[in-house]
């Protein structure tokens, strides 16, 4: 049985189609990304998935269970992390624990025995009587996470899990993400908008707009792209693209970053395209710099979309958001 | 039976929340205290007289209590809206409980705190030489509940199709300041203007001032100038007050149970 079944799932939100037709299936004990950028969609498909949000067609089953017609079963069996902390932060770590033990309706002793043993996996145990507000993001969305598999969850959803944290931390988020699925064997189910967070998954739906573009390992997203990826800054790039076409046959796009070229053997092609930008027929276009690297998901993302993934400006809901922590600040 | 743990569960929630938030507890007692403290005082020397004696600070006291009760009522209910977007309630959305159960165990949270709020004022009753009796004290209790109850049903009718808080902010100045001004806590409803008469008869807090006014000060004040102070008798706005929360419950409960 799959864990995760989504089938032409779709949401609009008035004449706004947030989410259009998408279908995937996650196995059991699968780590699974959906990788995009801001506004893309990804949030309401968790949401769907999570029975917050009914989809306008289409249907999923999570655990085995429709999230339309059985929305109860499905909330027994999954645990989630929001992008926003969802934590009383007035309580303490154990008090918030156990309000999510009385919701889930598990019993005392398995409580406490299975608090104490996920409190210990985050590395939270010393801390366990102390107020959340005194806890660092880090340890707040460790909590988090241990309170997600508190009542066992056949798939954990991860909302952006590490959004607005350092790199260090999220390097330790993700330690212990990778030790869950050792040793609970949980289906993770992730968003992100970090291409190396991404890279975590065993498979990738990148998503923009609403649709899944792609779907597969990183490894073989990656190898869509043949070859190597050139990077080439010049002071004329739309020229240098023109160029580099009609010279050499090759497809060059213009990026924010410069000119990006997908070639075989790359590192040779590298004193072949400076002798032609510089010293061909024509103006001689100056070169920057030329950098030559293997082919990562946001190179997967741009030949895609067309675009990179970058933080695209705030949404409403994105503004609303930062007011709330200046607001939930103040009222310290 | 699950049922009965979700509604408790909330319940304590905000419970253990109000009591171990010190710092909000006297700070929310500061209004209340400002406007019986200031305006008592203040206006004590001209009201006096035309109240057929009644000493002004006496006659606002009543006012105050239901200040406290209202304002902390309404505001736990609209903790909802934050709560939905960024917090807590989320959690609690999503965790495979029903969301009436969500619901009443705001409404009984709230009712609960506002409740406490009230007692933490009206222990200052000598200090506007007003002593309670425990049997009045009982009733008073009672009838905080009620209101409060009323006073979280209407905050959650309100917060549950409510999505910011600019929406929050008008609320406060166009529904609950009125609704508190308009219900004689700072002066008889007698000899008013028809159309504030009127919306002081639609307004809920008026008939929790009214009752909370002949219960406080039953012992101090003559019965017939009591009379002239109030509107109706308890019965009324004790049954008044309960449809009015009826009222609210129903299609708050409903409308939080139907959101997405």
């Amino acid at each position: 049985m799959q864990a995760i079944e989504a089938e032409r799932l779709t949401r609009r939100f008035g004449d706004f189609t947030a989410v259009e037709e998408v279908s995937f299936a996650v196995a059991e004990g699968e780590i699974f990304a959906f990788l995009g950028p801001n506004g893309a969609g990804k949030t309401t498909t968790i949401n769907m998935l999570c029975t917050l949000l009914r989809p306008t067609s289409g249907t999923a089953r999570v655990g085995g269970h429709d999230v339309r017609r059985e929305p109860h079963a499905v909330r027994r069996r999954i645990g989630l992390v929001f992008q926003d902390p969802s934590l009383d932060d007035r309580l303490t770590a154990w008090q918030n624990l156990w309000f999510h033990a009385m919701l889930y309706d598990l019993p005392r002793m398995e409580f406490q025995q299975r608090a104490r043993y996920l409190l210990d996996l985050v590395e939270l145990t010393e801390h366990a009587h102390r107020e959340v507000r005194t806890f660092s993001g880090g340890m707040k969305r460790r909590l988090e996470i241990a309170r997600g598999l508190l009542h066992r969850p056949k798939v954990l959803f991860l909302d952006e899990p590490t959004l607005g944290l350092d790199p260090q931390t999220r390097r330790h988020i993700w330690e212990h993400i990778f030790s869950l699925r050792e040793k609970e064997g949980s289906t993770i189910f992730f968003t992100t908008h970090y291409m190396d967070e991404a890279e975590n998954a065993d498979r990738i739906a990148i998503i923009d707009h609403g649709r899944i573009v792609a779907l597969d390992t990183p490894e073989n997203l990656k190898a869509t792209i043949g070859g190597d990826v050139l990077l080439i800054r010049t002071s004329d790039d739309p020229l240098s693209a023109r160029r580099l076409r009609e010279g050499l046959g090759l497809e060059a796009r213009t990026t924010q970053e410069g000119l990006l070229v997908e070639a075989q053997n790359a590192d040779q092609l590298i004193p072949v395209v400076l002798n032609l930008l510089q010293n061909g027929q024509g103006d001689p276009v100056s070169v920057y710099s030329v950098n030559l690297r293997r082919p990562s998901l946001d190179d997967v993302f741009i030949k895609l979309t067309g675009r990179a993934l970058r933080d695209e400006e705030a949404s409403p809901l994105d503004r609303m958001r930062l007011s709330g922590r200046l607001w939930s600040r103040s009222r310290r | 039976m699950s049922w009965l743990k979700a509604v408790y569960t909330i319940w304590y929630r905000d419970v253990l929340r109000f009591l171990r938030d010190r710092a909000r507890i006297v700070s929310s007692l500061g209004q209340p205290l400002f406007f019986l403290v200031i305006f008592g005082n203040g206006l004590a020397p001209a009201m006096t007289a035309g109240m057929g004696n009644v000493d002004f600070r006496s006659f606002l006291f009543p006012g105050i209590v239901s200040m406290a009760v209202l304002f902390t009522a309404v505001f736990s209910a609209v903790s909802i809206v934050w709560d939905r977007e960024f917090g807590f309630l989320k959690e609690v959305l999503v965790a495979p409980v029903p969301r009436s159960a969500v619901a009443l165990g705001k409404v009984a949270g709230g009712s609960t705190t506002a409740m406490f709020q009230g007692i933490l004022l009206l222990v200052l009753a000598p200090l506007v030489r007003v002593h309670l009796t425990p049997s009045q004290w009982i009733t008073l209790v009672a009838m905080m509940l009620l209101l409060a109850a009323t006073m979280t049903s209407f905050g959650i009718l309100i917060a549950a199709r409510m999505r910011s808080m600019e929406g929050f902010h008008m609320m406060m100045n166009f529904l609950l300041m009125p609704m508190f001004f308009l219900s004689g806590a700072f002066f008889p409803l007698r000899d008013v203007p028809l159309w504030m008469a009127w919306l002081a008869k639609v307004d809920p807090v008026t008939y929790g001032v009214d009752a909370f006014r002949q219960v406080i000060l039953q012992r101090t004040v003559p019965e017939f100038v009591l009379r002239l102070l109030t509107l109706h008798p308890l019965e009324v706005n004790l049954a008044l007050l309960v449809a009015y929360w009826l009222l609210f419950l129903f299609p708050a409960v409903w409308m939080f149970a139907r959101q997405e």
